[in-house]
């Protein structure tokens, strides 16, 4: 007997959210990840890459060398990222705002996002440096500093959303709402937002990423179930498209960072933690991913290569 | 996909004659969904009965068994689509391609490093499982040695990958006793191949060139009475490899499509000679339901990775995993360095020691047992509470080990200080940071102070 292929399909879809003030969208398909015999996906998942503004010290010689002539200058970095990597979107960490670090003023910040969104074609992501009073203050800099630009502004969490999603609102940029790994927090978040006057069409979830070995599987299942529950039980308050922080993590994880001198059974430490990122990030997009923040230039390529193949 | 009690009842007699010692058949139905109790106890049930219900009992995908002693596996067996749905259950097996054109030193070290993939984490042993070793030179000989030579060197199962069935006869003369699995059975010599399977009763891989042809394979070799099969779908290019997986899955799953109840085999290394992209299509079916996944190298740089999203993704989503509690030496500690507990959630372990490292201070680690719950939800089920900690204190050792009576304990768990007080009264207690971000500034500032 011939095969026929069960193919499900679904009137629902993910919500598309456009990005910056050109044409690009984000999210729109109406399958899982990929699942083109099944339907369509009409913007493909997007490659943001990661630019920090606090001159990164310490990350493994790997993923220096070839950040090396720009980690000191964001906006020559966003701009090689942009032209020789082939950024989709550049992802703008203002880790220089830290309370434990640099604790610089949101005001200084908002003046370097400015310069990124400006000497950049490609729309921008601004994520503050994850301290929940510090990057309300921050981020309602950046908003106002980059009106009208329509940057993607985050993480807005639980204990801050107010103050991003009103610099959001106010200042017509897109948010970011960050949860801990849970389709309920995820879904509570989006109707705190929307509440607030947020449009829907203009959140993106981040259901926080566990790279590959630290807990990976939480954020893999977790963004399956939101798809699952977006498309097959129309929840409209899981149909935002999805974004995972894989460079970050990823290159945290002890194995992407340990010299072979100490680690010799984990192998070239050269290409290890290049590949520790390519697997988050693979598994992220197929689980579910619409947009990947990611770092080391080799990795960008091998996965728009995959992104590439599965299109 | 298991028949709930009320299709099982359509079957049964229902004359609620209590021979079963359950009070109805509906009772006796529902017990039956549950696996609590055997079709035979009904003395009065018809054959056909018996026979549906057998057929809904069997597993949608067989499990298929390579090698045999050290070098054993088991594929296949997967119940569902999601891995949160149950859990995926027979972790796929890594092999690596060998082809019997390699010269000496390339194979030598090839079989070396391959031995070397060996790895420990959470208590789990990771590594390659099998070398899938093809004939590329068309000399009988030539590869019947390479066979044998693998075979001598490694304790790794075999996969020997011929389509020639005289060949593939040799091998199974040369190194058969080691429960191979042979590649591959093709629409054009499926009945030599079949039947040297058949005869030595080992398992086989069916190549198709699509899954339609891989269907019709399937339903002809099974129609021979073998079961012990592994399907390769033989698309060679991400996108269509992806839906011949995902449609395999499917059609055993959802449509007990039985020519598709096998496990499956994919080849990264034959898709792509770029090794990052290779390693990252190897993730991807991993992920996607590959049971076999079949890459270039064994450099540890590639397979590690693989095996732990291999362990990742197969973990069972209800539970979690735990690390073994005790002291744990991050970095090279001696009698001054500070001493923190947290709990055996092999994420806080792992989230906790790296910040630990991050902050280069050398630390004493101690991991409670707390049935691999993190801090909080520990806490709450009462398995990381003062009288818990403080007998993995007193009966760890760590007394005699620092000259000092300072216990950091986690930032959630600052209710509990007082009490952990007066349970370890030697000891001043310290309330470390909530998030885990915080503790390498935290420590750093301990060891200052």
């Amino acid at each position: 007997m011939a095969f026929e292929m069960p193919t499900e399909t679904t009137e629902s879809k993910i919500r598309e959210v456009s990005l910056g003030t050109g044409d690009v969208k984000v999210g729109g398909e109406n399958v899982l990840p990929f699942y083109l015999f099944d339907g369509q996906m009409p913007n493909r998942p997007l490659i943001a890459v990661e630019v920090c503004d606090d001159n990164p010290q310490g990350w493994p010689p790997a993923v220096m060398e070839p950040l090396a002539d720009v980690i000191s200058d964001p906006v020559v970095w966003a701009k090689k990222a942009q032209d020789e990597w082939g950024a989709d979107l550049i992802a703008l960490r203002l880790k220089s705002t830290d309370p434990k670090g640099d604790d610089k003023s949101a005001e200084e910040a908002a003046q370097t996002a400015k310069s990124v969104v400006e000497a950049v074609d490609v729309p921008v992501i601004v994520y503050g440096a994850e301290d929940v009073e510090k990057d309300g203050e921050v981020l309602k800099a950046v908003a106002t500093a980059t009106e009208g630009k329509n940057v993607l502004l985050g993480p807005a969490v639980e204990d801050n959303f107010k103050t991003i999603g009103a610099a959001s609102l106010g200042y017509k940029q897109s948010v970011v709402a960050k949860t801990p790994i849970d389709v309920n927090l995820a879904k509570q978040l989006n109707v705190l937002l929307s509440n607030l006057g947020v449009d829907v069409g203009s959140i993106i979830i981040d259901p926080t990423t566990g790279a590959l070995g630290y807990g990976l599987e939480y954020s893999y299942s977790v963004m399956e179930r939101l798809k699952i529950a977006a498309l097959q039980q129309d929840d409209g308050m899981t149909q935002m498209p999805l974004i995972a922080d894989v460079g970050w993590e990823s290159w945290k994880a002890k194995e992407a960072k340990a010299p072979a001198s100490e680690f010799p059974e984990w192998g070239d430490e050269s290409r290890r933690g290049v590949f520790w990122e390519i697997i988050t990030a693979s598994c992220l997009l197929m689980a579910g991913a619409n947009i990947v923040m990611m770092r080391h230039p080799d990795a960008i390529k091998t996965v728009r290569k995959v992104i590439d193949s599965l299109m | 996909m298991a028949l709930t009690g009320l299709d099982i009842f359509k079957l049964l007699p229902k004359t609620n004659c209590k021979e079963c010692k359950q009070p109805t058949c509906l009772a006796f139905a529902m017990k039956l969904a549950q696996g609590q109790a055997k079709l035979d106890d009904c003395p009065h049930v018809s054959d056909e009965a018996k026979a549906a219900l057998s057929e809904a009992a069997a597993p949608p995908i067989l499990g298929v068994t390579v090698g045999n002693g050290e070098s054993e596996f088991k594929i296949g067996e997967e119940l569902v689509l999601f891995r949160h749905e149950k859990r995926f259950i027979n972790p796929t097996a890594m092999a690596v391609l060998i082809k019997d054109t390699m010269a000496d030193d390339e194979l030598n070290a090839l079989l070396d490093q391959a031995e070397k993939d060996s790895w420990e984490r959470v208590g789990q042993h990771l590594g390659i499982k099998l070398l899938a070793v093809k004939c590329e030179s068309g000399d009988t000989g030539k590869f019947t040695d390479v066979l044998k030579k693998v075979s001598d060197a490694s304790k790794l199962a075999l996969m020997p990958m011929t389509e020639d069935p005289e060949i593939m006869s040799a091998a199974v003369d040369a190194v058969g006793d080691s429960h191979p699995l042979l590649y591959a059975a093709t629409m054009e010599n499926v009945d030599a191949m079949a039947g040297l399977a058949k005869e030595k009763g080992l398992p086989l891989v069916l190549k198709g060139t699509d899954i339609q042809t891989l269907a019709e394979l399937s339903e002809k070799v099974k129609a021979m009475g073998i079961e012990d099969l592994v399907l390769d779908p033989g698309t060679r290019e991400l996108r269509k490899t992806l839906e011949a997986m995902v449609a395999m899955r499917r059609g055993a799953l959802n449509k007990k499509f039985k020519p598709f109840g096998h496990p499956t085999i994919t080849f990264p290394c034959e898709e792509t000679d770029d090794t990052y992209f290779e390693g990252a299509l190897a993730g991807i079916y991993v992920a996607k339901y590959s049971d076999i996944v079949v890459t270039s190298t064994p450099d540890a740089w590639m397979q590690y990775p693989l095996q732990v999203e291999i362990q990742n993704i197969y973990t069972d989503p209800q539970k979690p995993m735990a690390v073994d509690a005790k002291f744990y030496e991050i970095g090279t500690p001696g009698p001054d360095s500070p001493v923190l507990v947290t709990t055996n959630f092999s994420l806080t372990y792992f989230i906790v020691s790296g910040e630990i490292e991050a902050s280069k201070v050398d630390a004493w680690l101690g991991i409670v047992d707390s049935e691999g719950q993190s801090v909080l939800t520990a806490w709450a089920a009462g398995k990381f509470v003062p009288d818990v900690i403080a007998k993995f204190i007193n009966t760890s050792g760590i007394a005699e080990k620092v000259n000092h009576r300072k216990l950091v304990i986690p930032g959630y768990v600052a209710q509990i200080s007082g009490e952990l007080d007066e349970e370890l009264p030697d000891w001043e207690i310290l309330i470390g940071p909530r998030e885990a971000a915080d503790i390498s500034a935290y420590i750093r500032q301990l060891v200052a102070a």
